[in-house]
């Protein structure tokens, strides 16, 4: 006999409503209703539209957090409504709930937006496989299982679009390809059977739009509902941007290879030395701030640089360990 | 209680552009009574951009400083978000994967040094909170910073990925409404002040190849403490600090309004509250000036 039992709560949603054909600004719709630890956020869309508002609109189509259809925000925080549990959002965030679409900025009908710049970053990244097979091979293509493991997390993406909208980045910047293409652009970098890697990896590295424009806030990582991981591939196809050799030298990839330079000189970092590595004669444009820095003691002048202890160790192990060149 | 002893893991920043974070760290350190032995030692850790160059060597040359707090048989605290990701990773990465593990511990060997596992790594704002405890923090507070507005501003490094952060510290955050940072400015009698960016990025990490995103984040985030009449913002990490107190001339110019706030360290709040002196916390060593005090 299972000892389970359901409990009941009154929760308050407060939700989003908007009609781009009517509205000239979004409202917010208040609705109480008793939740049952069984629910998950879904259901509560569906009591919204089916027995309260049937003019209240979202997307949603398998109901089983395969199609990425259904991803919405309940108080800020990027959520599968087909997935996610009442009571995990409840305990969580209290009972008192504010549901929003993914993007407020790109609604078109309360919870549904216009993914359309999603798909335009997606489709740039060439996100398929390019490999010259022969129609008629002798033998199959063998992938071992630790090849397999290296694509394997992010071949999860369902294209919710949950990490997209909740990058910053993307919010500044409409050129930014964004977590999910780059989680997308890795699946087939990683991929043994792919033949366009230096290709797709040449596009990658562009300024403005991406790789080396990531701010490593996380916010992509703790979005995902399926646990792709984003920013851990942003990171990845960064090392393979230089273990492929394509990293070409700029700002972002000098910045980079300045920490190990610099660790094997001071252990520690000569933060003003990396600047300058980084950045070239261009570290002019520093020099405003660089003066009220050093009027207020926050500058340490090139000689007199902290020095790690056991320094000749750190050498060392930079020797013996490094892996990749630039 | 037994008195608190901690190796400390300075960073880099610590100990040049917010040479106040280092010294109030100590001031604080001082009047709670918590041991810190420094890890002369330790290298950068790579700051989340050699990772992005080397991993392999990342790990090895964070494992050598782990190794180090290890010799001492004590847990690592640092003052930093970012040293404290990079730290926190590297140990869960070795301590998950034993082949890993082996091929690090490898390479520490050639110069005598073994990455063990047994020291834990935590940031000194939760060893304040989990350790020392907030309540006891109270009763040591003489000067309440009841007069003021303080807003948290908590940087990306502490909270996410949130998985990390809660398998590393007994606070446990919800990256999406953290309250360490908001618990600590109530301890210190202080008010603190709710905004939307407290959980946000300040742009530190692309300042040098994307300036203008990295202006933008600046700016919305003092904006909006500003926006809740907050008098200061205080942040665990140097890295925020250094990003909104420098660049708030830059930041203003990108959001197209002026917006600048005297940005603490929340050592230096501690500090403040526990009646330590302007020079021991080093308030003169910001660009946007404290002058309250
Ligand atoms: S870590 Fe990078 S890609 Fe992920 S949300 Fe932050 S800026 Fe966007
Ligand atoms: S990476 Fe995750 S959050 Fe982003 S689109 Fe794919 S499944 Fe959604
Ligand atoms: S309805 Fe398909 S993922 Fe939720």
């Amino acid at each position: 006999m299972s000892t389970h039992s359901i409990t009941t709560q009154k929760v308050n949603f407060k939700v989003f409503r908007f009609n781009a054909g009517d509205d000239y600004l979004p409202y917010y719709e208040d609705y109480s209703m008793e939740v049952t630890s069984e629910e998950v956020v879904l259901d509560i869309l569906n009591r919204i539209k089916w027995d309260l508002d049937g003019s209240f609109s979202y997307r949603r189509s398998c109901r089983h957090g395969i199609c990425g259809a259904c991803a919405i925000k309940v108080n800020g925080r990027a959520t599968l409504a087909c997935k996610e549990s009442m009571s995990t959002i409840i305990n969580i965030f209290g009972t008192d709930l504010t549901i929003e679409p993914l993007s407020i900025k790109r609604a078109v009908k309360d919870l549904i937006i216009d993914k359309g710049d999603f798909w335009e970053k997606h489709d740039a990244i060439h996100p398929f496989l390019i490999s010259n097979i022969d129609e008629h091979p002798d033998m199959e293509c063998a992938v071992t299982p630790a090849q397999a493991d290296e694509l394997n997390d992010a071949d999860l993406c369902i294209q919710c679009g949950a990490c997209h909208y909740a990058c910053p980045v993307v919010e500044i910047n409409e050129d930014f390809f964004g977590p999910a293409a780059f989680a997308k652009a890795y699946r087939f970098e990683a991929d043994v059977r792919d033949d366009a890697h230096v290709t797709r990896l040449t596009e990658l590295h562009e300024e403005k739009q991406g790789l080396w424009d990531c701010v490593k806030c996380f916010e992509c990582a703790e979005a995902c509902p399926k646990d792709v991981n984003p920013i851990d591939k942003i990171t990845k196809l960064h090392q393979m941007l230089f273990k492929e050799g394509v990293a070409t030298s700029n700002v972002a990839t000098r910045h980079a290879v300045g920490f190990k330079h610099s660790i094997a000189k001071h252990g520690v970092l000569d933060e003003g030395g990396l600047v300058l590595y980084s950045e070239g004669p261009a570290i002019v444009k520093h020099i405003p701030v660089a003066l009220k820095m050093l009027r207020k003691g926050k500058i340490v002048m090139p000689w007199a640089i902290p020095k790690s202890d056991n320094l000749d160790e750190i050498q060392k192990l930079i020797k013996s360990s490094s892996t990749v060149k630039f | 209680m037994e008195k608190l002893k901690y190796a400390l893991f300075t960073g880099c920043t610590a100990k040049q552009s917010t040479p106040e974070q280092l010294m109030s760290t100590y001031a604080v350190a001082n009047k709670l009574e918590i041991e810190l032995i420094e890890l002369t030692e330790a290298s950068c850790c790579g700051a989340s951009h050699l990772q992005d160059y080397d991993d392999f060597l990342s790990l090895v040359l964070n494992a050598r400083n782990i190794a180090y707090a290890e010799k001492h048989g004590l847990t690592m605290v640092t003052i930093c978000n970012t040293c404290q990701l990079n730290t926190a990773m590297t140990k869960h990465r070795l301590d998950n994967n034993a082949e890993l593990k082996a091929e690090v511990n490898e390479k520490l060997n050639e110069v005598g040094l073994e990455y063990k596992g047994t020291s834990l790594v935590t940031h000194f704002l939760y060893a304040i909170i989990d350790d020392f405890g907030l309540d006891k923090l109270k009763e040591m507070v003489v000067k309440p910073l009841s007069q003021f507005n303080i807003a948290p501003f908590y940087g990306c490094h502490n909270i996410r990925p949130s998985e990390l952060q809660n398998e590393t510290h007994r606070t446990k955050e919800n990256p999406y409404n953290p309250t360490s940072l908001d618990d600590l400015i109530i301890a210190c009698g202080g008010k603190n002040v709710d905004y939307e960016q407290k959980n946000k990025c300040c742009g530190f990490h692309v300042e040098l190849q994307a300036p203008h995103t990295a202006a933008v984040l600046t700016g919305n985030a003092i904006a909006g403490a500003v926006d809740q009449n907050a008098d200061w913002m205080v942040t665990p990490c140097p890295l925020c600090h250094l990003k909104l107190d420098t660049q708030a001339d830059h930041a203003s110019k990108a959001i197209g309004r002026d917006v600048e706030l005297p940005v603490l360290h929340m050592q230096q709040m501690v500090g403040l509250a526990l009646g330590c002196s302007t020079e021991e916390l080093g308030l003169k060593h910001h660009i946007a000036e404290v002058n309250f005090i």
